[in-house]
C-alpha cells in the first residue's frame, strides 16, 4: 500500500502498523484514507507520490525538504515544473495491464456478440491486450474452465454469476458481472408441426428446451408458462440443451421447442424445421440475457488488465449498439472461428428484418440490443426467480448479492470513460407482462405469484 | 483364375459404388417444391431455387468436403478454427499420452496380479465395477478436481483404457503353463529372469490383446471427451461443424475418425503378430 501513503506528511514513523498489513501506522492510515477518497483524488495522489519519491529517493533528505519549505509550498512546485493533471489523467487511462495474453470464452450465440466481434475488429488490441477467444462446449463447461482459471474471463448468462457467487451448482466463489452483453434477443420457437400452436395454453404436455438452468430463459420460459396457467415443473418437460444443439433436437424432434438465441432461432428457422412463436421482448422489453462474467480474484489481482478488458467491452458493445454498424459485424463473426452460421442467418437477427418460419418478414431492429450496463435490479429481478422456483433455499439478501455481483459503478464509470452516458442510479424499475416489478420490495414480488415453488 | 484377393477386392469397389449410387438417390430432391414462395421471404430462408440447401448432403458433397479438407489439412486460424490434419494431431497426441501412462501402469500391475491368486481375487471386484464406467461419466469429475480440460481428457482416457490391459495381462500372466514354471524352478532361475524370459514372452500375445481392445477404446473415448470439452482434436471439430449444421464436414469427420482408429488397430495387431508364438 505504500503507493497510497502521503509524501508531504511529516508524521511518518517506520514502526509496523495496528493491522500489519501496512510497513507503518502512518501508511496504514493512508490507506483508510485512500479508500475513502474519490478515483481522481487517489490518482492524483498516487502520482505525486510517485514523483516525490523519485526526485527524493532518499527518506531523510525528502522530509527535510518538506521541513524546510512546507508541505502545500512542495505541492506546489512541483505543480509548476510537471504538469501533474496530465500525469493524474494518463495514469487513470492507462494504468499498465499486468498480463496482457487472456483468454476469454464464449458460447458460439449472437448474445455473445461484443467478446466475438472485439476480436475480428481489434477492439482488444485498441486497449492494448492481446485477447484469445475461445469457444466452449456448453455453459457447464464455461463455468469449470472460468472457476479453473483456463479462462480470464467469460461470456456466461446473466445470473450465472449470481449463482456461483452463492454456490449454485457449483462451490460457492465469488463472481462478478462486469457488463451485460446483451437485452433482447432471445425467440420462443417450435417445431414446424406446431403450427397452429400459438395459444401458450396449449403448450401443454410439451418437451422445451432451455439453455442452463441459470439462466434468464429458464425464468421467462418458466414465468410465461406460470402465468398461462402452466405448471412448468409438472405440466411440461423442461430440458437443459447447448443452444448450438437445439436445432438439431429440434429436428430430431426429441424437443417441441425452446426458447433461445436469436441466431439458433433463426436458424431453426432458416433450415426450415421451426418457426419464431414470439420473441422474448414482447414479454419484457429490454430485459437482460448474457453478461460478461470474471471472478473477483481475477479483479482484485489483475486490477489494470480487468479495466481494460472491461474498457474494450463497453466499447465493443457501445458499437454493436448503433444499427448501422450491425450488418458489418454479422460478416464479422460468421466465420468458422467465430460462430460458424450462415451470414444471412446473423443479418437477421442483429438488423433485424427476419422470417419468422410461417410465411411471414418481420422488422424489429430492436430484436436484439446491446446496453452494457449491469442494473442491480435486473440482478434482483434474478434471486427473485431463483428464490420463486426452489433453486435459492431460505433467506437471501437481494440487494446485497446484486450489489456485490453486478458491478454497476464500475460499468457506470468505464461508459462515461468512453464517452457513453451511463444512468444516474443503479437499479431501475420496469414490467415484466404488464407486471410492475420493485426492486425495493422482491420478498412481496415472490409472494405475489401463483404457481411457484418456496 | 483370379486370386480370391482380387476378387474381394473387386466386390468391396462394387459394394462401395452401390452405397454411394443408392446414397444419392435417397438424397435428391423431388421435383416439386410446393407453392412458389415470396423472393424477398426466399432469400431470408436461404433457398436459392429448388429445395433447401442444408438437406441431408450426397456423397458428392461430402467427397467434396473432404477435399477441401485435405487440401489443407495444417491451416490454422486461431483456436476455434484449426485444419482437420491438426485437430487430428491433437486428438492423437492426447490418446498416446494417456494410452501410455495407461500401459505403464497396467502392464506391471496386472503382472502382479497374475503371479498371485490372492491379489487377483481381492482386486477383482474393484475392477468388476470399474471398468464398465463410461468414459463421460469420468468427465464431470475429472474437470472439477483435476481442474484442466486437456489433463482431464488424458486422465480419462486413462481411466477407460487401463481397465482391458490390466484384465488381459493378469490373466495371460495366471494362464502360463504350469510345466514351464516348474522347468524353470527345477532349474532354479530366478524370480525377475523367470518373469522376463518366461513369463512375459508366454503371455506377451493375450496382453497385446489387452492393449488392441485399449487403443480401440482410447480413440472411441478422446472423440466423446473432445466433444465435451471442445478446443481442439477431431472430437471438437465433429460438434463445431454440428453446430454449423454442416452434416457433410460431420461425416467427413467420422469417416477419418473410422480410418485413424483402423490404422491404430493395424499398428497394434502388427506387434501382436510378431510375438505370437505356435505351441
Amino acid at each position: 500500500m505504500s503507493m497510497f501513503s502521503n509524501p508531504f506528511s511529516l508524521k511518518s514513523t517506520l514502526r509496523r502498523c495496528l493491522c500489519g498489513r501496512h510497513a507503518s501506522a502512518e501508511e496504514h492510515a493512508a490507506a483508510e484514507r485512500a479508500a475513502k477518497l474519490s478515483d481522481e483524488e487517489r490518482y492524483k495522489e498516487v502520482v505525486a507520490s510517485g514523483l516525490m519519491r523519485a526526485l527524493f529517493p532518499n527518506d531523510l533528505k525528502r522530509r527535510a525538504f518538506l521541513k524546510a519549505v512546507g508541505t502545500s509550498t512542495a505541492a506546489a512546485a512541483l505543480a509548476t515544473f510537471f504538469p501533474l493533471d496530465m500525469a493524474t489523467e494518463a495514469f487513470a487511462q492507462t494504468g499498465k495491464p499486468e498480463k496482457t495474453d487472456l483468454k476469454v470464452g464464449f458460447i458460439p450465440i449472437t448474445c455473445a456478440t461484443p467478446i466475438i466481434m472485439a476480436h475480428p475488429m481489434g477492439f482488444y488490441k485498441k486497449h492494448g491486450l492481446n485477447v484469445e477467444v475461445v469457444k466452449t462446449a456448453g455453459w457447464a463447461v464455461v463455468r469449470d474452465k472460468t472457476i479453473n482459471k483456463e479462462y480470464d474471463a467469460a461470456h456466461m448468462l446473466a445470473p450465472m454469476p449470481l449463482a456461483i457467487s452463492q454456490g449454485l451448482g457449483s462451490n460457492p466463489i465469488p463472481f462478478v458481472a462486469a457488463a451485460i452483453e446483451n437485452i433482447n434477443g432471445q425467440s420462443f420457437t417450435l417445431g414446424i408441426k406446431h403450427k397452429d400452436k400459438m395459444d401458450v395454453k396449449s403448450w401443454k404436455g410439451m418437451k422445451l428446451a432451455i439453455p442452463y438452468d441459470f439462466s434468464m430463459h429458464n425464468y421467462l420460459l418458466r414465468y410465461l408458462l406460470a402465468e398461462n396457467g402452466i405448471d412448468p415443473d409438472t405440466d411440461v418437460q423442461l430440458r437443459v440443451v447447448p443452444p448450438p444443439e437445439m436445432v438439431a433436437n429440434l429436428r430430431a424432434e426429441n424437443i417441441d421447442g425452446f426458447l433461445a438465441p436469436d441466431n439458433v432461432a433463426q436458424r431453426a428457422v432458416f433450415d426450415g424445421v421451426g418457426f419464431i412463436h414470439s420473441l422474448s421482448k414482447t414479454m419484457w422489453d429490454g430485459h437482460p440475457c448474457c453478461s460478461f462474467a470474471a471472478s473477483r480474484e481475477f479483479i482484485s489481482t489483475m486490477p489494470n488488465t480487468y479495466a481494460a478488458l472491461l474498457r474494450a467491452i463497453v466499447d465493443a458493445t457501445g458499437y454493436a449498439s448503433k444499427a448501422e454498424n450491425r450488418k458489418a459485424i454479422a460478416e464479422a463473426i460468421a466465420p468458422a472461428a467465430y460462430l460458424n452460421a450462415p451470414p444471412i442467418v446473423l443479418e437477421q437477427v442483429l438488423v433485424g428484418k427476419y422470417a419468422d418460419g410461417l410465411g411471414n418478414i418481420k422488422d424489429d431492429p430492436k430484436r436484439v440490443d446491446f446496453d452494457p450496463f449491469p442494473w442491480d435490479s435486473f440482478a434482483v429481478w434474478m434471486l427473485t426467480q431463483m428464490k420463486r422456483w426452489g433453486q435459492i433455499k431460505g433467506d437471501v439478501d437481494y440487494t446485497k448479492v446484486a450489489n456485490e455481483v453486478f458491478l454497476a459503478t464500475d460499468a457506470a464509470k468505464v461508459m462515461k470513460e468512453m464517452g457513453l452516458t451511463p444512468p444516474a442510479t443503479t437499479s431501475k424499475s420496469f414490467s415484466v407482462m404488464g407486471k410492475v416489478f420493485d426492486p425495493g420490495k422482491p420478498a412481496e414480488y415472490v409472494a405475489s405469484f401463483a404457481i411457484k415453488r418456496s | 483364375m483370379k486370386s480370391l484377393g482380387a476378387r474381394a477386392g473387386l466386390l468391396s469397389v462394387l459394394l462401395f459404388l452401390a452405397f454411394c449410387a443408392l446414397w444419392q438417390i435417397a438424397v435428391t430432391p423431388g421435383a416439386s417444391t410446393g407453392p412458389a414462395l415470396d423472393p424477398e421471404y426466399a432469400k431470408l430462408m436461404g433457398i436459392t431455387t429448388a429445395g433447401s440447401q442444408s438437406a441431408m448432403p450426397g456423397p458428392l458433397d461430402v467427397a467434396g468436403k473432404l477435399w477441401d479438407n485435405l487440401k489443407r489439412p495444417f491451416y490454422d486460424n486461431g483456436p476455434n478454427d484449426k485444419g482437420l490434419g491438426l485437430q487430428l494431431l491433437y486428438s492423437i497426441g492426447r490418446v498416446f499420452i494417456g494410452y501410455a501412462l495407461a500401459v505403464l501402469v497396467a502392464v506391471p500391475i496386472g503382472f502382479l496380479i497374475g503371479m498371485s491368486p490372492l491379489a487377483y481375487r481381492a482386486l477383482d471386484p474393484f475392477i468388476q465395477v470399474l471398468k464398465p464406467i463410461s468414459p463421460l461419466a469420468w468427465m464431470p469429475l475429472a474437470l472439477y478436481t483435476i481442474k484442466d480440460s486437456s489433463l482431464s481428457a488424458i486422465f480419462v482416457i486413462f481411466i477407460c483404457s487401463v481397465w482391458p490391459m490390466l484384465i488381459n495381462t493378469a490373466f495371460g500372466v495366471g494362464a502360463v503353463r504350469k510345466e514351464w514354471l516348474n522347468v524353470a524352478r527345477t532349474l532354479e532361475v530366478g524370480p525377475w529372469r523367470r518373469a522376463f524370459t518366461v513369463i512375459l514372452p508366454a503371455a506377451a500375445p493375450t496382453i497385446l490383446t489387452g492393449m488392441r481392445i485399449s487403443i480401440g477404446i482410447a480413440w472411441l473415448v478422446i472423440v466423446a471427451a473432445e466433444m465435451l470439452v471442445g478446443g481442439t482434436g477431431i472430437g471438437y471439430f465433429v460438434w463445431n461443424e454440428w453446430n454449423n449444421l454442416s452434416i457433410a464436414n460431420v461425416i467427413v469427420g467420422i469417416l477419418l475418425i473410422g480410418v485413424v482408429g483402423m490404422v491404430l488397430d493395424l499398428i497394434l495387431a502388427r506387434f501382436q503378430k510378431r510375438v505370437t508364438f505356435p505351441e
